[in-house]
């Protein structure tokens, strides 16, 4: 039986040892460490936390600075496509004004052309008339050269000035 | 190769224990004679001493003698050396009861009368001694990984021995206490881990054949109820109405408790036999476990005087045993810990059960 009776001397020596151990452990040793454990998992938690936003934060960023690239590359493709456009823009107003200025020049040229044309007639037309006359005044000098031919010639111009004084007259 | 290795170091840790068996076996066979008492040196090595037999060697016994602290019955204190009351010699009238006596192996004084008495005795013995080892073994661990917290910066990697004991507190305290208690769980868990790590230290030193190690202290009923008085206390001192209520008047009908108090009476024996429970499986355990690993190792003594050729072959299966068994009470050690604690902890959250309004009448 000496297996079931407890020793007084053993159980004197059990609890004083067992209260000092769960005394000073009580105090200084189990609650320190559980307090730093459950401190180190909340730090853990919420580093995780943060860094879960971090990488959500980056994802955001990355996705504006794509989309402000994708803007800039829409509005580099804008301006170089408006820049061709104003260029070929140019080209053709200039082109038509020079055309319009070479047409103004033309129709200027032409027109003095005319203007000169015009001119040379007439004084082809004065020269031809005198001319004319010379030759005229030649050939009937020569041909007015006998008597009869001069009464003739007078008597029907007589005519002719009649004609003509009488065509006006009964017209009016 | 790594197998032989491991033989040849299983056959020298076999050696180590058997030494101060062989010693103890010869001290008990009356000085080299093949006579081999097994229940004598079994019982010296499990049961409770007032010397630390260390080892034999060369015939002189290597043992740390124990103070004896005893009262005699005149008053006053006497505080010897245990060496003055080895091989039976008497002491300023002190003396161990030899075998057969009232009180073995305990000290017993002779009164005035002649009539032998047991004394007031708190000498420090083998498991005091083993006690005040493994506390403050205990104590130095968790107060250098308390320490380590304490000075480290926040948040710094903890070194391995610091993990190590953070696995095993965290998985105490998470897994039982805080699933057997519930909410109130911190109130009660530096007890309940005191008790699992006092628990566990002093089975794992007790598998240790070697000094300072090998002392049956949980295997002491001493030990066990001190354990067991501890849990009761936290049960009952803190338990609260509705438990005391479940206890003297529990919702059976009414025939059962009002004219004679069968169910109160039931459940006041509950309230004893837990703990006592408690107290008797962390014992029987350990005890056993001493004792079939001690019974396999003592195998090569028995068998010595067979032959040669017998006790060769014993000696292979007695190692190979006592290697199987001491792998076993390593799980032991830690399962009768676990066991402890567990159901300390489902205990104490049965004494603060939920207010259950349900129930009552009116």
């Amino acid at each position: 039986m000496a297996l079931l009776t407890p020793d007084f001397g053993l159980l004197f020596w059990m609890l004083v040892n067992f209260l000092i151990v769960f005394g000073v452990l009580a105090k200084f040793g189990f609650p320190v460490i559980t307090r730093m454990v459950s401190e180190r998992r909340d730090h853990i938690s919420r580093s995780l936390q943060a860094a879960e936003e971090a990488t959500k934060k980056l994802e955001n960023v990355r996705q504006e600075s794509l989309a402000i690239l994708e803007e800039a590359r829409a509005q580099q493709t804008e301006i170089i496509k408006k820049a061709i456009a104003d260029g070929e823009q140019l080209v053709r107003s200039a082109q038509q004004r020079a055309a319009d200025e070479a047409q103004k020049q033309l129709e200027a040229a032409r027109r003095s052309i005319d203007l000169q044309k015009e001119k040379a007639l007439s004084e082809i037309n004065a020269q031809v008339a005198l001319l004319s006359v010379d030759i005229a005044e030649k050939i009937l000098r020569r041909q007015l050269d006998d008597r009869a031919h001069q009464e003739s010639f007078a008597l029907q111009m007589a005519e002719e000035a009649e004609s003509i004084r009488r065509k006006r007259s009964h017209k009016r | 190769m790594n197998i032989k290795k491991h033989t040849i170091l299983l056959c020298i840790a076999a050696l180590a224990v058997c030494q101060p068996l062989r010693a103890a076996a010869s001290e008990h066979a009356g000085g080299g004679q093949t006579e081999l008492n097994v229940g004598d040196i079994i019982t010296e090595h499990i049961f409770d001493s007032y010397w630390w037999h260390i080892t034999t060697y060369r015939g002189h016994h290597v043992s740390l003698y124990l103070p004896v602290i005893v009262r005699s019955g005149s008053g006053g204190w006497h505080v010897f050396s245990s060496k003055h009351l080895a091989h039976g010699e008497a002491y300023r009238g002190f003396r161990i009861a030899q075998k057969g006596e009232k009180h073995e192996g305990k000290v017993v004084a002779v009164g005035a009368a002649g009539e032998v008495y047991r004394p007031w005795d708190i000498s420090i013995t083998k498991n005091a001694l083993a006690l005040m080892i493994n506390s403050a073994i205990m104590l130095a661990l968790f107060l250098s990984v308390a320490r380590w917290y304490r000075r480290r910066p926040k948040n710094s990697t903890p070194s391995k021995l610091v993990c190590a004991v953070e696995m095993f507190v965290m998985d105490v305290e998470e897994e039982i206490v805080h699933t057997s208690i519930g909410k109130d769980y911190k109130r009660y868990s530096p007890y309940l881990l005191t008790a699992f790590f006092f628990i566990l230290i002093n089975n794992v030193m007790g598998i240790i054949p070697i000094f300072p190690g090998g002392a049956n202290t949980t295997g002491n009923i001493a030990i066990t109820c001190v354990l067991a008085v501890c849990t009761m206390l936290a049960v009952n001192v803190f338990g609260n109405r509705e438990y005391w209520r479940e206890v003297f008047w529990p919702d059976v009908p009414l025939l059962l408790k009002a004219p004679i108090p069968l169910m109160p009476f039931i459940e006041l024996f509950g309230v004893f036999t837990k703990p006592f429970a408690l107290m008797i499986r962390l014992l029987a355990n350990i005890f056993a476990g001493h004792t079939v690993i001690l019974a396999f190792t003592l195998l090569i003594f028995i068998t010595a005087k067979l032959g040669t050729g017998i006790n060769a072959g014993m000696t292979v299966f007695s190692v190979l045993l006592s290697f199987v068994m001491n792998c076993l009470e390593l799980l032991v050690a830690y399962i009768q810990a676990y066991v402890f604690t567990l159901l300390s902890a489902v205990f104490i959250g049965l004494s603060r059960p939920e207010h259950h309004a349900a129930h009552k009448k009116g």
